[in-house]
């Protein structure tokens, strides 16, 4: 009925809160991209710093575990000179019945600079845009199932460093996208790049069908769903779905969905395989696999760092 | 005035005298008005009746109270409502019926008409005292939100109410599929919200509808979401089943593209669904499948509002926006005055029958001898929807989007209940 701006641009179009890569053009996430580009050098020199969120602070706003993510954003943060405070949430004030909002409001009163938020609910990082000050930037960390864009970006980052272009490119995302904030955002970036064939596959517990509405082409059949792909990304399946009424055993998942050498030979001859980590061997991915030449894993990470910089970077030199 | 039951569409003088209306046109010399309301330019239609309005009382007074809903209710022209029994404690129990009956008399404002908790509780185990319950005042047995799992219970408890003629008020929703946050398809699945599939409203219909065969139990089917659902109805009532529906003013004008970036406004039971289910929605209140336009007014506080989507507790105040809402749709759809009021009126007043009692052949009319509940209202009259705007206690509407608010035609400038002016405006 009514239509409001996409609260993560400022009214010039400009990046001022990253909470999702739906509707972000390409030439923003294509700016992220060539930004990242510049922070690599960094994080290669001996002293892996530069100046441009120097006596900024960002707090790390985890409602939800996750040591991983947390981390890549600390080391990012710091590299930027930024202070870093880290609040597991899910242990401290949310446990005691304080509100989020409260618990934004307080830690605002601390000035902080920027918030970096993982949260169990797909949206909080929206509510959390919209009542904190002007000044305060947002980074969504990944929220339920809604979006994880920087490691959205930082997966765009490693299939350009590979496969320079992606118009001409077969993309699949193997395994449980329904429940998956990582395929969501990787559908967003591949669409808006210019992916001409991306692939969701799994089984109908964990593949809907009206993703085809996001653009992708839905595939219940491993071998459909890989044969001449550029790029596979295999999706981490979480314990809790891995017997019930998703799916009966992780055996039976492995059986028909897991990737093996066997089935990575029909993809293309030079497919990379991605995956966000962390992994589960024998699962979603077998180790000759995950430990093999074609796999990028590794390089994921590296990349997720220079990605997460160039996001912090970009959206706190732009005005609200 | 403009009287939908009868079609009677006039500019008319009306004499009120004992809470009764004792002329309509020729007002005879010798009546001797203490007061006189000049309504040029306005409608003068049959009080309104909506059948779903929570007043949060007993247990949820940060929510609501008596006063402020009740204000909010003659604020938007509602001279008679229905009240859900998701209260704390459940109205299960004719003390408590007796108790909110009693204290919304004093406030001599809407008529209240509670309906009981189908199970004690609202549990799904165990019958309420149906009886005694209608002799404290409810009108009906309802089990708001929470379905009945057992179907054993649910047959069990159709086949008592049957025994006296006593309606089920349901909600047509399976417990396991009804578990999501937003209407499945592709916004849900795009957003990475939980969804509630179609399926979870025409299973629960198809069961109500075995059970109604086998009972003869007649049924309210509350808040409608679905084409697929409006169709069932439809041939239920071609079949001759005892049933009739509503649906919500959110549901005729809302669907779930209007959630956005994740307003938790448009955070409603049952979720707003797609374009093609508002429009059968419209379509069958007009063609009389569905009876009635509720307000289905549910005042949440700002806390549990201001959480993200999925957690925020469902639910707008919405007894203030009925009448232009209704409007609204009847306009659009190009209907005739009388045609929209009747879906507000008359039409609701059916849906309740004998559960009204002697009220039932006057409530929701305008006939010489009935009750004087009125409500005049300026239908060109235009206002801003807005927070803040609302008299009822919780400020969250779909409606109010933002602080440019959202603009509705039909002004309620006079409520009447029983005679007596409960709402003035200018």
């Amino acid at each position: 009925m009514l239509h409001k701006r996409n609260p993560q641009l400022n009214k010039h179009g400009e990046l001022i809160h990253l909470l999702s890569i739906e509707g972000l053009p390409a030439a923003v996430l294509t700016q992220i991209l060539d930004t990242a580009g510049s922070f690599l050098s960094v994080n290669e020199r001996e002293v892996k710093k530069v100046p441009l969120l120097r006596g900024k602070s960002v707090f790390n706003l985890f409602f939800e575990n996750s040591t991983r993510t947390r981390t890549t954003f600390e080391i990012a943060a710091k590299r930027l000179s930024a202070d870093v405070i880290n609040l597991d949430i899910a242990r401290s004030s949310a446990a005691k019945g304080e509100s989020l909002l409260d618990t934004i409001a307080n830690l605002s009163a601390m000035h902080a600079d920027m918030f970096v938020v993982r949260h169990s609910e797909s949206g909080a990082p929206y509510l959390i845009a919209q009542h904190c000050a002007p000044h305060v930037r947002v980074v969504n960390a990944g929220d339920g199932r809604h979006a994880h864009p920087t490691q959205g970006l930082l997966d765009m980052y490693t299939i350009r460093h590979f496969k320079k272009d992606f118009r001409q490119l077969t993309v699949a995302i193997v395994g449980d996208i329904v429940h998956s904030r990582v395929a969501r955002s990787d559908i967003h970036a591949l669409t808006t790049l210019g992916v001409p064939e991306i692939r969701a596959v799994g089984p109908k517990t964990l593949v809907p069908g009206d993703l085809k509405e996001m653009g992708v082409r839905v595939c219940h059949d491993m071998a459909e769903g890989i044969r001449g792909a550029d790029v596979i990304i295999m999706l981490r399946l979480q314990n809790e779905r891995m017997s019930g009424a998703m799916l009966p055993s992780s055996s039976e998942f492995f059986k028909s969905y897991g990737l093996t050498p066997a089935k990575l030979a029909t993809a293309k001859p030079d497919a990379i395989v991605m995956h966000p980590g962390p992994i589960n061997r024998g699962v979603e991915i077998d180790s000759a696999v995950a430990d093999g030449s074609q796999s990028v894993i590794l390089p994921q990470v590296t990349f997720g760092i220079a990605v997460r910089m160039a996001v912090m970077s970009i959206i706190a030199g732009n005005d609200a | 005035m403009i009287d939908p039951a009868s079609g009677h569409d006039a500019i008319a003088d009306i004499a009120i005298a004992g809470g009764r209306i004792v002329a309509i046109g020729a007002v005879s010399d010798d009546f001797d008005a203490a007061r006189t309301i000049d309504a040029t330019g306005l409608v003068v239609a049959p009080g309104l009746v909506d059948l779903a309005v929570r007043l949060r009382e007993p247990g949820h007074e940060h929510e609501g109270m008596l006063e402020s809903e009740m204000a909010a209710a003659v604020a938007g022209g509602v001279t008679s409502l229905v009240c859900l029994p998701d209260t704390e404690p459940v109205l299960d129990e004719p003390g408590l019926v007796q108790m909110l009956k009693f204290r919304a008399r004093n406030l001599n404002q809407s008529r209240v008409y509670p309906l009981g908790a189908l199970t004690r509780g609202l549990g799904g185990e165990a019958l309420t005292e149906m009886v005694q319950l209608t002799e404290a005042g409810c009108v009906g047995f309802s089990q708001a939100e929470v379905a009945v799992r057992d179907t054993l219970v649910l047959l069990r408890a159709l086949q008592y109410a049957a025994t006296f003629g006593y309606t089920v008020w349901l909600r047509p929703q399976d417990a396991w599929l009804g578990k999501g946050v937003a209407a499945s398809g592709a916004l849900a699945t795009r957003l990475g919200l939980s969804g509630v599939p179609v399926a979870a409203e025409t299973i629960a219909l198809y069961q109500i509808f075995e059970l109604v065969r086998a009972t003869g139990a007649r049924v309210h089917l509350c808040r409608l979401s679905s084409r697929a659902g409006v169709e069932l109805v439809r041939a239920a009532k071609a079949e001759g089943l005892p049933v009739s529906c509503d649906v919500s003013i959110n549901h005729l004008h809302l669907t779930e593209t209007d959630i956005g970036y994740f307003n938790a406004a448009m955070r409603l039971v049952p979720p707003l669904r797609q374009q093609a289910d508002r429009d059968a929605l419209r379509a069958a209140l007009a063609d009389g499948t569905v009876d009635a336009l509720v307000s289905d007014h549910t005042p949440v506080d700002e806390d549990a509002k201001t959480l993200p989507f999925g957690e925020a507790e469902p639910g707008a105040s919405g007894v203030e926006l009925l009448l232009s809402l209704a409007l609204k749709w009847g306009a659009e759809q190009s209907l005739a005055m009388t045609d929209t009021l009747a879906c507000v009126t008359h039409k609701p007043v059916q849906v309740l029958g004998e559960a009204l009692g002697s009220l039932a052949s006057s409530t929701g009319r305008l006939v010489v001898g009935g009750v004087a509940d009125l409500c005049l209202f300026d239908p060109a009259a235009s206002w801003t929807v807005t927070p803040g705007v609302l008299q009822s206690q919780g400020q969250h509407t779909p409606f109010a989007f933002d602080a440019t608010g959202f603009e509705l035609l039909g002004r309620v400038r006079c409520t009447i209940v029983a005679g007596h002016v409960a709402k003035e405006s200018a």
